[in-house]
């Protein structure tokens, strides 16, 4: 009877130790309990995504979001006093920073697509754009067909000088690409006229002319020349991790809290929330 | 660590011929401000042993602005702010007007930067000949110039080629530079690699691999060149 009791005893307590195994913590949950520290990686030069306030303090549309994302986890882990650290990254450095784990996220202005789904991995989609032409308003460029045998500056490694280079093969229009390192550059390239145009993201582009001396003189023209999904970037295989951070973005996109954090940093450079990405936040609002 | 290593990427079509395009940028880059540095250079650092004091002066003006404001100031200055100076006309073809614009500020700026160092070492060449020398070549009659032309400047050139070696590394490490105006040259296109494919430690570690071999292959060069150009009857010469 005793040796009874202790083999149910014994299975008891495995299956109580297999239980709590279960609830084991692995990956970046379990490195940001170890260490009591979540550290956001951050771009420096992209608003109003990622940029620096007056005091030196990271500030954006993703920054925001990632606060509250670090917020979650704080909730999740019952952890009173999480460390948020900030550690600034640049288009080179995020992602062996993320992979050799320097930084949990990565919160600025990345492209979600399938090459870079080989290396890391992406939360749910918070904010659509694509390509269109800055342009001087007085140069008469309207559309990209307009740009044959022009100047036209895309930043070196992006997607959009990507873009760039296979339209000018495509459409043959004989471009001369100035690849730019960043934005300010290309910006002073355009206004100074080295460049006729300058080929970025749609929403960088309301941003750079809302910082230009004379805003009016300048103007986003041209369709849209493809589509470009921004999202926070995650490490791969790591699914505890990356639901948590879903499900702090689901919430906002649920209770329509990401319109208002939407309107704070969008609203001053003059860019509308689209029905596109309004219908994109409905839909990834994951019921609990 | 979870990083997905994938070598052949390096190897694949079109990241291969990046690559390749970046070298190519980077030799051209480093060979153009080359001649430019030794030329403007050893003018430079005869001046400033010349018995002239308004060539001393100006050589010495030379060296200190140019070895005084960091390189990247510098070709900041050539690319953005110097053809906005200039009457519209000059500022325009510097701007657009001219083939390849961003290549040869970046091959001036590099190279004007560049002279400097060249100019102290040629100087110090000159120096190091001694002063015995000088006058033993005017006491033989020849003129100051050929003074310089057949006996400093050999000896100069030829004692100072360690030190030359090294400039010649600087300027080709200093040549990425390049970049920041849209040279798309090696570190860029490494740079590039990485932007496309995400795998930037095989981007950045072949960039890296590739000026180690090909500053490892002119040192050799160098050396063989040092060997046969020892002054003898100096130090340098009893070293080996």
């Amino acid at each position: 009877m005793i040796k009874r009791l202790t083999v149910a005893a014994g299975i008891a307590a495995l299956l109580f130790a297999t239980s709590a195994r279960a609830e084991d913590l692995y990956g970046t949950l379990k490195k940001i309990k170890d260490s009591g520290t979540i550290v956001i990686g951050h771009n420096e030069d992209s608003p109003p995504f990622a940029s620096f306030d007056a005091n030196g303090q990271p500030q954006g549309y993703s920054i925001d979001l990632c606060n509250r994302i670090a917020d979650g986890v704080k909730t999740e882990l019952k952890m009173d006093n999480l460390t948020v650290k900030y550690q600034a990254v640049n288009g080179q450095t995020r992602t062996p920073l993320l992979v050799n784990g320097t930084v949990d996220l990565v919160c600025a202005t990345t492209t979600n697509n399938f090459s870079r789904q080989r290396q890391v991995d992406f939360l749910n989609t918070m904010f659509v754009t694509g390509n269109r032409l800055l342009v001087k308003k007085d140069s008469g460029i309207k559309e990209i067909e307009d740009l044959k045998g022009k100047v036209v500056s895309a930043n070196q490694g992006t997607t959009n000088e990507k873009v760039l280079t296979e339209l000018n093969q495509k459409l043959n229009l004989g471009i001369t690409i100035l690849p730019t390192k960043d934005q300010p550059q290309a910006w002073v390239a355009l206004e100074t006229g080295r460049t006729d145009a300058h080929m970025t993201d749609e929403v960088v582009e309301f941003g750079l002319i809302n910082k230009a001396k004379d805003p009016s003189a300048y103007e986003v023209t041209g369709r849209l020349l493809s589509f470009d999904p921004y999202a926070i970037v995650v490490r791969r295989d790591d699914s505890a991790f990356r639901m948590v951070a879903n499900h702090v973005l689901a919430n906002l996109f649920r209770s329509g809290e990401i319109e208002t954090i939407y309107k704070k940093w969008m609203d001053p450079i003059g860019m509308p929330l689209s029905n596109n990405l309004k219908v994109l936040f409905a839909m990834q609002a994951i019921p609990e | 660590m979870r990083y997905d290593w994938d070598w052949s990427v390096l190897f694949t079509d079109p990241y291969w011929s990046w690559l390749l395009s970046g070298i190519g940028l980077t030799l051209l880059v480093s060979a153009a401000s080359w001649v430019i540095a030794l030329v403007l250079g050893s003018a430079i650092g005869v001046m400033r042993t010349v018995n002239n004091r308004l060539m001393r002066t100006f050589a010495a003006c030379y060296v200190e602005l140019f070895r005084n404001i960091p390189l990247l100031v510098q070709i900041f200055l050539f690319y953005f702010v110097l053809p906005e100076v200039l009457p519209t006309p000059m500022g325009t073809w510097l701007k657009r007007g001219m083939p390849y614009p961003e290549f040869w500020i970046a091959v001036v700026s590099l190279g004007l930067y560049t002279a400097c160092r060249v100019a102290e070492q040629v100087k110090a060449g000159i120096n190091a000949a001694g002063r015995g020398q000088m006058n033993a070549g005017l006491a033989t009659g020849l003129t100051p110039v050929q003074v310089y032309r057949f006996i400093l400047l050999p000896v100069a050139f030829r004692t100072t080629i360690p030190a030359m070696t090294s400039e010649f590394m600087n300027v080709f490490k200093n040549s990425s530079l390049a970049l920041t105006i849209g040279v798309l040259e090696l570190t860029a296109r490494a740079r590039q690699v990485s932007e496309y494919t995400y795998h930037s430690l095989e981007a950045f570690a072949a960039a890296s691999a590739i000026y180690v071999i090909i500053s490892f292959i002119v040192v050799t060069l160098m050396r063989q060149v040092e060997n046969r150009a020892k002054v003898q009857g100096t130090l340098a010469a009893e070293a080996h």
